[in-house]
This record gives structure tokens, sequence and C-alpha cells, in this order.
């Protein structure tokens, strides 16, 4: 199948209505992996049982940047090329990222409290992820507030090419200041500084979310296509009834 | 398992999370029956798009 042939929307919703079964039981299966690894890995030397938090915080973290770099791509996709889905994926992924963005905030909070001492501090690596929130919330607003879809589409597609400079001053806000969070732990030069035994239940419940991420981001999309299918029946409807009066 | 001193940390944030993730898996369900519905309803009264359309 050419690639070309996944611009044509009927064409993409027959291919995800093929898809989501298998995705969704993928999803299934390796948060049952994952969250039997994550109960059973043994307690961090310095945080204790708390280290079982990490398990959701970090995936979600990574998630809610993935979001907005898919929606960055999408945004392109709308902007440059025009292609017909890019706009659905960049419309899909905005609150799906937004909600892995609020649970990584919420997680990280609750894991401060007993590690730190403190559920919040405004230093550069919670500041950021709470402004990647806020820019979820804006390009939300700019997609279902606009009166013409299309001009919807546009501003929310600026907004996320302007927010995507947020995306490395998140990731390297350990390391340009000086921050009460940790520095990279997992993906860093010279390898992990995470136990095996920790490593392993993290990385199973990454791909989970990251599996969840994509079935759902899958399954908007349909939903939007479908609402736009909706759309575009109901102003060919008004047009035929203001020709006939 | 001994979820420790601060199990009620570790218990709110798995509680938030799988609380966000099933409500963002209901308003997709949700929303793609209600758009399933519309159409349906719109077809029925025999509204379809112009590239459905015979003749």
């Amino acid at each position: 199948m050419p690639v070309i042939d996944l611009a044509n929307p009927s064409r993409f919703l027959s291919i995800v209505n093929r898809l989501l079964p298998w995705l969704m039981a993928a999803t299934i299966v390796l948060f049952a992996i994952g969250l039997f690894g994550a109960m059973n890995a043994p307690d961090d030397y310095q945080q204790g049982a708390t280290v079982k938090i990490m398990f959701l915080h970090v995936p979600a973290a990574w998630l809610g940047m993935f979001g907005w770099g898919l929606m960055s791509i999408a945004a392109l996709g709308t902007l440059v090329w025009r292609h017909p889905l890019a706009d659905v994926a960049g419309k899909a992924a905005a609150p799906i990222g937004a909600a892995f963005t609020f649970i990584c905030l919420v997680t990280g909070s609750l894991w401060g409290r007993p590690t730190w001492g403190t559920y919040w501090v405004w230093d550069a690596r919670l500041t950021s992820m709470l402004i990647l929130l806020l820019l979820y919330l804006g390009v939300i607003a700019l997609y279902w507030t606009a009166e013409e879809p299309g001009r919807g589409a546009r501003a929310a597609a600026i907004l996320s090419l302007v927010g995507a400079v947020n995306l490395p001053i998140i990731k390297f806000s350990v390391d340009w200041w000086n921050t009460l969070h940790q520095p990279a732990s997992v993906f860093r030069i010279g390898g992990s500084k995470i136990d095996p035994a920790l490593l392993t239940p993290l990385l199973v419940m990454a791909l989970a979310f990251t599996l969840l991420f994509v079935t759902l981001h899958l399954a908007s999309m349909r939903n939007e296509i479908l609402r736009r299918r909706v759309r575009s029946i109901r102003l060919l409807q008004a047009q035929e009834l203001a020709e006939a009066t | 398992m001994n979820l420790g001193p601060h199990a009620d940390f570790i218990v709110a944030a798995y509680a938030v999370t799988i609380f966000v993730v099933a409500a963002l898996v209901a308003w997709v369900v949700l929303d793609y029956l209600a758009q399933q519905r519309i159409l349906g309803a719109l077809e029925e009264r025999g509204v379809t798009r112009r590239s459905h359309r015979k003749g």
C-alpha cells in the first residue's frame, strides 16, 4: 500500500478500524506485565517504596513531551504540506498529551512531598512542565473555540510550533539550571544510572503507556474524522435548504 | 507488598493516574459512539455526503 493512501481519510479509517483491537490487546498485556514488575520491584535504597511512583511519573513525563513533539510535526503538515490528516492528528493529540502532562505533574508532586519535603517548588524542570500543560490548554482552547475550524487549526499549529521551544528547555533544564529535580538518569551519555531491577519494569511501563497513547490517539483521530463528516453533511444540508428556498 | 510509611502518596499517585486514564478512555469511547449515532441518524434521513450520492 502506498503511503499516500494514508492521506485519504476513508482509507485511514479502515486501517485504524483493523489496527485498534490489536493495539488495545497489546496495551492491556503490556500494562499487566509492567504493573506486575512495578509492584514486585525492590525498594530504592534512599527513597524506599515511593520509587513505585516513578513507574507512572517518568512515562507520563515522556509522553507529555512526545505529544507536543507529535503536534509540532502535525503543525508542519498543516502549515507547509496541508496534509488532510495533519490537523486531525494535531487536534486529537492535544487532550491526550495534556492528560499525560497532568499525570506527570500530580504524581511528581506526590513523589516530591516524601522525598524532597515539599509538593512544589518553582524550579526550572517543574515550571517548564507546568508551562507545557498551560500550552496544551491553550491549543485545546484554540481548536475547540474557533468558529471556523480551518482558522483554529492554523492558529493551533502556529502555537504548537512556537511551544516546541519549551521541549529542549524541559529536557535540559536540569543541566542548565540548579534544580531540585534530579538530572537525567535513564537516557544519558554513559548509560542508565538505574539498577536493572527497577529499569526493566520502568521500560515496560513506558512501552505500555506509549501504546496507550498511540491507541487513544488513533481512536481520537477516527472520532475527529467522523465529527468532520457530520459537520460537512450538515453544512451541505443547510446549503441545499438555502438554495431550495 | 509493603508500601512503607509513605503508602498514602503511592496509592494516591496510582489512583489519580487510573482516574485520568479511565476518564480519557471513556471520553474517546463515548465520543465515538456519539459521532456514530449522529451519522447513523443523518443517513437514516437520507442525508449523505456528496461523494456518497448516486447519479
